[in-house]
């Protein structure tokens, strides 16, 4: 019999408190699993393959979702790595002291505007520039190349992909900030000693130190990017089934969560509920999936050759 | 004293307000080793940053005067930094070898950065100056293992190693051995003396011992002055001024 000794309740409560968390976790799959029993049961592996969505044959499959998904939070990597790393070098290694803590702090801010803000600006004043300044210039000028070919409107993949870009700034920008805090000043010293440029300093030693903790930060940034539901349903243009394939990055689709978003509160059929559900549940693997191999890349690849590899 | 390598003319350096270093008038001869010993934060470290610009990194730093290297002032705004760290390298207080790189790219990273590519040559570099800090023994079979896997004296070997690849003419020591164990130091202090055959050296250090085994010139700073400086017999054995007495007597200290 154990003793009630205070620090025994709270070990018992702190244990259940972070038990509670996996329960959650197993709950919410558990959830999605039985509510889209019922398509995984009609559309099998076509669900995950199958490109329709159609409530009348019916028929549903969420690969152009899947694929848009990537495609946005891929856009959403390439745009927002670079500026975050931008940001963060610029707030350690560079800003005077007398803004870096106002600086850090608007660009943390970013993270506290509602993502239906995002979405308003995006489509009222993001989607006009994305469409003068890149679309319609690609398009007429590069038009034959398929990812620049479609009729522009604005509305579509490349400007989900961009509002994902400016609303993974303040994550993936705070966490490397930390990061390139955290490498310790001997370093750049010393790299600072045998002649290095402060260029060199950050390209080789600055980043090179924080690689591991950067790479978080870019996953942490990936799967906000991945789940980001409200912006992106009001950018992306919602084309469903077969028409939101992607071919262009011009042309509207779906998102996993905007395709939820968009269209679970109309759905009429108990099947068609578990489509959507079990669109959730797709979603659901990616997240995790991406967060494992993550985690395995970051023990893997970047420890063990982090001792000794430029 | 002719054959001076570096001279500092009239340096002052400050941290913000406070200032570290006042007026100081110090030359260093060539292919000899100048030890600088003072009580903590008597600007002796402050002063050898000042001699490679390091100085200037520290954000709040600031300094008036000349550092003249071979009569050229380095802090001439035509200089740059950079070109000075190379041909005045720094072995720093804690051994700082780069731990995401290997032994051999620790010491090759300097030419690396001029340009050099891996060939031969570079191989060469490398075991010269594993060689010239006497570490080559001891780690020619380990090129590959992280920088930071030997002992702490033989990284602070690897350090004099990197410094060296670069052939600079002077090399400048913050208290190198003030991490390390009696062994190792005493191995470093070997090293110091035959470095001083191809280099210019200056060391600071608070252990008077060292100075003194070392050395060939001390000075003696105090509160950002240079108390005394003259050939370290004449500072050990016949000071001529009481705080420099005092101090090499363990007065103070």
């Amino acid at each position: 019999m154990i003793k009630l000794t205070g620090d025994n309740i709270f070990k018992v409560l702190v244990a259940v408190i972070a038990a509670s968390a996996i329960v959650i976790l197993l709950l919410n799959t558990y959830v999605l699993i039985t509510g889209s029993a019922n398509v995984f049961a009609t559309s099998g592996f076509g669900f995950i393959s199958g490109r329709n969505w159609n409530f009348d044959i019916p028929s549903f499959g969420v690969l152009p979702a899947i694929l848009g998904t990537l495609i946005t939070s891929g856009i959403a990597l390439l745009v927002g790595v670079p500026l975050s790393l931008g940001i963060a070098i610029f707030i350690v290694e560079m800003a005077p002291r007398a803004i870096r803590v106002p600086f850090s702090y608007l660009v943390e801010m970013l993270a506290a505007v509602p993502s239906v803000i995002y979405g308003l600006w995006g489509m009222l004043v993001l989607r006009f520039w994305v469409l003068d300044y890149i679309e319609t210039p690609l398009n007429t000028h590069l038009g034959w190349f398929p990812l620049f070919s479609g009729t522009p409107t604005g509305y579509g993949f490349l400007t989900a992909g961009l509002i994902l870009a400016i609303m993974i700034i303040p994550t993936v920008a705070s966490v490397s900030r930390e990061v390139i805090s955290a490498v310790p000043n001997s370093i750049r010293e010393a790299a600072y000693g045998i002649g290095a440029t402060k260029w060199e300093v950050i390209r080789h030693w600055v980043l090179s130190y924080g690689r591991s903790g950067i790479f978080g930060a870019i996953i942490l940034g990936l799967g906000r990017a991945i789940g980001e539901t409200m912006a992106v349903t009001m950018v992306i243009g919602n084309a469903s089934g077969a028409s939101g394939m992607p071919v262009s990055l011009f042309q509207t689709g779906q998102t996993l969560p905007s395709l939820i978003a968009g269209g679970f509160f109309d759905s009429q059929t108990a099947l068609l509920s578990s489509a959507y559900i079990g669109a959730g549940l797709v979603l659901l693997a990616i997240s995790l999936l991406i967060n494992v191999a993550a985690h395995v890349m970051m023990t893997r690849v970047l420890k063990v050759k982090g001792g000794a590899v430029e | 004293m002719d054959n001076i390598k570096i001279q500092s003319v009239n340096l002052n350096a400050w941290f913000g307000t406070k200032q570290a270093l006042k007026d100081i008038n110090l030359s260093i001869k060539a292919n000899a080793i100048t030890a600088i010993i003072g009580p903590s934060g008597c600007g002796k470290s402050t002063f050898i940053r000042t001699l490679n610009r390091m100085h200037e990194l520290t954000p709040t730093a600031k300094m008036s005067g000349q550092i003249l290297l071979d009569s050229q002032n380095i802090y001439d705004p035509i200089v740059d930094p950079v070109m000075i760290r190379r041909r005045v390298g720094m072995v720093f207080q804690k051994p700082n070898p780069f731990p995401t790189m290997s032994i051999y790219d620790n010491v090759a990273a300097g030419l690396k950065l001029t340009g050099a590519r891996k060939d031969k040559n570079l191989d060469e570099v490398v075991k010269y100056s594993l060689q010239q800090a006497t570490l080559w023994d001891e780690v020619k079979d380990d090129l590959k293992k992280p920088g930071t896997s030997i002992s702490g004296g033989q990284q602070q070997r690897l350090c004099i190693a990197r410094a060296i690849a670069l052939q600079p003419e002077v090399i400048l020591m913050d208290e190198p051995t003030s991490a390390l164990d009696p062994i190792a130091s005493a191995k470093i202090e070997r090293l110091v003396v035959e470095l001083k055959k191809n280099y210019t050296v200056a060391i600071v250090t608070h252990n008077m011992q060292q100075a003194s085994r070392v050395s060939d010139y001390t000075a003696f700073m105090y509160l950002g002055n240079l108390i005394e400086f003259g050939s370290t017999k004449d500072i050990f054995e016949s000071p001529k001024n009481q705080l420099t007495e005092r101090y090499i007597t363990g007065e103070f200290g």
